[in-house]
């Protein structure tokens, strides 16, 4: 029973990442930039819950929250994007990753200064638990899982079968030979931002649906673990990206239960990082690109 | 009137002059080939054209528009497209994929299928391989898909950037011939080639491109029988 617990716990955080390290994973793939604000978005989505439930307490407004939050953060990441990083390309990947550091404190800062930095409580409702056998499982848990799992097969096949899908295998592979096929690259990369901001709300959401409060640092950690995960995945690489997050999920809820080391648990987490960029420099599912001439 | 007409073109990348005022210009229905030695400044030249170079100065016209500066998205979607240099074919796709990329701009269902259909016609190697990642494709087969995927919107003006380049001489041949009935089909066909023998034999006129700046033009046979020709490009 227990080793279902660690397991179920584990998945769930693990998706969590997974809809965080996809924003990541294809960002970096498509548009060649580390997105260092893609936490806040995660924070300016869990807000945007927080004001929205705040404002009533009935559970149809908690799905008008939802659907808020994700339209918020999917139009901030557009304007992100073309604001801050269009302008910017074909500029220097540090001027990029200073431009991004920026506008994650920016982002902080304004959250900061609308909603103070008390933590604040988040009304979600409570869904309960239902029991299997002796196992409670919360339906927060199991929503999450589901709707994880709804998002990242659509978004897969989305990638694999549509026009726009495969617009983006090929922007990320050669942006130069994209546009020669009559793809509006920046219309891609918009669509990719607006995709990777919509599923960072869904993190938000998971995220107070099991710890119900919220700061303007809330979207910071789960940001960097995400980021890791995609990197051990192998960042560029959707199927890498979930991989990389289930992987980092299980590892963090066996640390949980195993009492001495869970204090360490972010300290393990990273260390897995480097051993494994030690030994496949590329992630698990990163590929070296090859050439033939 | 010319199909293409690059006038007083320069291009700068930093403080290197690579392109120093070249004028061409492609007539519809002609086959014009740029012929030059490595880093005379050909694939520059190609690629300002369509866009994803911004000239320093000069103007490029396509069909009586001045299309200088425009994105290469609108370029391709007015009826011109290129072969890039080196293929670049997107590895990570099969190779029908790819051929759905060329046809990108088109919307009709029916249209993409027929364009498919004819390309797995003229190359009956790729339809074998519909299926296969692209990037696990021979050179020549590479060579075959990028100019199938070229060909998938019926281009007015296909441009090839050294579509020979790297390949064995039969498939080099196969490459040319291809060319040719690209060009029968009523495609315009600009060229940009180091094979100058072959190229020439094909081509209505040529240029021939040294260091930035066009040194001499004509006919391909007028060119072929040309003695500095010979000694720089044709090894005799």
């Amino acid at each position: 029973m227990k080793i279902i617990e660690i397991i179920i716990s584990g998945l769930n955080i693990g998706v969590i990442y997974a809809m965080i390290a996809l924003g990541y994973t294809m960002v970096y793939g498509i548009a060649k930039l580390l997105n260092f604000a893609h936490g806040d978005i995660i924070m300016v989505g869990g807000y945007a819950i927080c004001v929205f439930c705040a404002m009533s307490g009935s559970r149809t407004f908690f799905f008008v929250s939802i659907v808020a939050a994700v339209i918020i953060c999917t139009v901030l990441g557009i304007v992100v994007e073309r604001v801050a990083y269009r302008p910017l390309r074909g500029a220097t990947p540090i001027a990029v990753l200073i431009t991004a550091i920026g506008i994650s404190y920016l982002l902080q800062s304004l959250a900061q200064i609308i909603f103070g930095s008390a933590q604040r409580y988040v009304t979600v409702p409570d869904l309960g638990k239902i029991m299997i056998g002796s196992l409670g499982i919360k339906w927060s848990t199991i929503i999450t899982l589901a709707a994880s799992v709804i998002v990242m097969v659509s978004l897969s096949l989305f990638v694999k079968y549509s026009r726009i899908g495969r617009a983006m295998i090929a922007v990320s592979e050669d942006r130069g030979a994209s546009q020669l096929m009559g793809i509006n690259v920046n219309i891609i990369i918009t669509i990719t931002f607006a995709i990777g901001s919509a599923l960072a709300a869904l993190a938000g959401l998971f995220y107070l649906l099991q710890s119900p409060y919220i700061t303007n640092t809330f979207g910071a950690m789960p940001g960097i673990k995400a980021f890791t995960a995609a990197v051990i995945g192998g960042i560029g690489s959707i199927p890498g990206a979930m991989i990389g997050s289930l992987v980092l999920g299980l590892i963090e809820s066996i640390c949980d239960t195993i009492v001495p080391i869970a204090p360490y648990k972010d300290a393990i987490e990273f260390s897995i990082l480097i051993i494994i960029l030690l030994v496949k420099p590329t992630g698990l599912l990163g590929k070296v690109r090859r050439e033939k001439v | 009137m010319a199909l293409l007409k690059v006038t007083d073109l320069h291009v700068y990348y930093g403080v290197i002059h690579a392109i120093k005022g070249i004028s061409f210009e492609v007539n519809e229905g002609e086959i014009v080939t740029l012929i030059g030695a490595n880093g005379a400044g050909k694939t520059t030249t190609m690629q300002s054209v369509i866009g994803l170079i911004h000239p320093t100065s000069g103007t490029v016209e396509y069909d009586g528009k001045t299309i200088t500066n425009m994105p290469p998205h609108k370029i391709v979607r007015m009826g011109m497209t290129q072969v890039p240099e080196r293929r670049r074919i997107f590895s990570e796709l099969t190779v029908a994929e790819n051929l759905l990329m060329g046809a990108y701009t088109e919307k009709d269902k029916a249209k993409i299928k027929n364009s498919m259909d004819e390309i797995f016609e003229l190359f009956p190697r790729l339809l074998e391989r519909k299926n296969q990642i692209a990037g696990t494709l021979s050179g020549g087969e590479q060579q075959m898909l990028a100019m199938g995927r070229a060909m998938m919107t019926h281009p007015r003006l296909l441009m090839l950037d050294e579509p020979s380049m790297g390949l064995s001489p039969l498939l080099v041949d196969q490459v040319f011939s291809m060319i040719k009935k690209f060009h029968e089909n009523g495609t315009t066909i600009l060229l940009v080639e180091q094979n100058a023998n072959k190229s020439l034999a094909i081509s209505d006129r040529a240029y021939v491109l040294e260091t930035g700046r066009i040194i001499m033009s004509g006919t391909g046979a007028e060119l072929t029988e040309s003695d500095d020709i010979k000694r720089a490009y044709l090894g005799g």
